[in-house]
């Protein structure tokens, strides 16, 4: 992979090396109802990073000794693809992939009344075809929007974003470039949902980061949230105009 | 509907503010604020704010005639599948006839279509009933899958649009709310006219003045009237 160096201006001024803004997303792109089989579905795409969410249920968990009749299960499979990525990976789950199925969950459980499904199991597959980093917040926004797609009862839609911090500088939305940024401080990543008015439902942190800084983060993450919320919400309110032709 | 342009509803968008407004099916209360839960249409019907879903499963409701397949028999009834997450129970008690408790099978075999009515939801399953006319094990005829919440739609204002179907094709058709259509004609032909027009309307649901567009369907395909 060609590595171009991103500059730390003489000036102080900081460069990312696709020319963005540092609290600028990548290009967004998403539909609703692109799986026809399942009961809701999405595509979500940011940049080159592409993610799949279909959703199936509320149905009958199987096998019977895993049911819970006092909630719903909400089941999610977090799958990369295996020419996602440039070096071909192993297909099937490994370590880190379930990792982030796992942490999909949590982040979209406190949006979900699965008290109103018992013994019910909501599964949601999540399938990245493309991967040029924040893949677990284009996972996280395809399967909200499914979600609702699947007509499942939600307090709000999620929406995930990626924070940063190459060296000493903020940014918003890294992609595999800026991820691999080996200058200074180094990178550190910052991966957070929220809830529709902006309440936190999931933040991981990798690296480095100064507790003001971090709260400096979260706040930018919030603001992109926003914007990213209106993409989902476009996208599904289309879903229903675009019939109408 | 009155309005021209139906609104749409996504989870934790507010639909209208307001103390005169009570929060109906797919939407709750938050201080002044109508907050929807669910994806689908916004209907207002005097002070009653509603949301309508356009996808997802079928959600069982009591008083709902749903069509299923018998799936099991036990000593004291059937179970049926109705295409819901949980299967539905057709006690020995709920059917109006004569029943030998040896030869259940007699009556309804394994596989065998039903037509029967929700009499009750409670945690431990689904009771069906076939204590009313028109329940009853199905014969003959052909079945149509479509979305069950397209249902309202294939059925009509008080019955409009199923009636133009069945007018223009000569065949008997009973909707059940779980998304499954039995069409009973007197002709191959006209069942899979019916078929084509409920497909046709499954399709096309979201569009305006629909009636209208099915009965130029009905022209342009042959329709009986």
């Amino acid at each position: 992979m060609t590595t171009k160096k991103s500059e730390t201006k003489s000036s102080g001024k900081f460069e990312r090396p696709d020319g963005r803004k540092v609290n600028e997303l990548r290009p967004i792109w998403a539909k609703v109802g692109v799986v026809p089989n399942a009961d809701g579905s999405a595509i979500y795409a940011s940049g080159d990073t592409i993610a799949i969410a279909a959703v199936y249920g509320p149905k009958q968990m199987h096998p019977q000794h895993s049911q819970n009749p006092e909630k719903g299960t909400l089941r999610c499979t977090y799958l990369m693809n295996s020419f996602s990525v440039n070096e071909r990976i192993k297909p099937g789950p490994n370590r880190r992939s379930m990792e982030i199925s796992k942490i999909t969950e949590w982040a979209l459980e406190p949006v979900l009344m699965l008290k109103d499904f018992p013994s019910q199991v909501i599964d949601v597959h999540i399938n990245i075809i493309q991967a040029d980093a924040g893949t677990r917040c284009a996972g996280i926004n395809a399967a909200s929007m499914a979600l609702a797609h699947a007509g499942v009862p939600m307090k709000s839609l999620v929406t995930s974003v990626s924070a940063g911090k190459l060296d000493k500088t903020l940014v918003i939305d890294l992609d595999k470039e800026e991820e691999d940024f080996e200058e200074g401080e180094g990178p550190t990543d910052i991966p957070l949902s929220f809830t529709g008015d902006g309440k936190i439902t999931h933040m991981q942190l990798d690296g480095k980061i100064s507790p003001a800084q971090l709260k400096e983060a979260v706040e930018m993450a919030r603001e992109s949230a926003k914007e990213i919320h209106k993409i989902q919400v476009k996208a599904l309110k289309d879903s229903v105009e675009g019939d109408k032709k | 509907m009155t309005h021209d342009e139906r609104k749409i509803a996504i989870p934790g968008e507010v639909i209208i503010k307001g103390k005169e407004f009570l929060p109906g099916e797919g939407t709750t209360k938050q201080g002044e604020e109508i907050i929807a839960q669910r994806f689908g249409l916004i209907e207002e019907s005097e002070r009653i704010v509603k949301v309508i879903p356009l996808s997802g499963v079928y959600i069982p409701r009591r008083g709902n005639v749903v069509i299923g397949k018998v799936e099991m028999i036990t000593f004291n009834g059937w179970v049926i599948n109705i295409g819901a997450s949980d299967n539905g129970f057709l006690s020995l008690m709920e059917v109006p006839r004569f029943v030998n408790k040896d030869a259940l099978d007699e009556v309804m075999d394994i596989g065998d279509i039903v037509i029967a009515k929700i009499w009750n939801i409670n945690k431990r399953g689904i009771d069906l009933s076939l204590k009313l006319k028109g329940l009853g094990r199905v014969d003959e005829g052909l079945i149509v899958k479509i979305n069950s919440n397209k249902v309202p739609r294939v059925i009509g204002k008080e019955g409009s649009m199923i009636n133009l179907i069945k007018d223009n094709t000569n065949c008997n058709i009973t909707v059940g709310q779980n998304g499954f259509v039995l069409i009973e004609g007197q002709n191959v032909d006209d069942e899979l006219l019916a078929k084509k027009a409920i497909q046709f309307i499954e399709e096309k649901s979201y569009i305006h003045g629909l009636t209208e567009e099915v009965e130029r369907f009905f022209k342009e395909n042959g329709g009986k009237k």
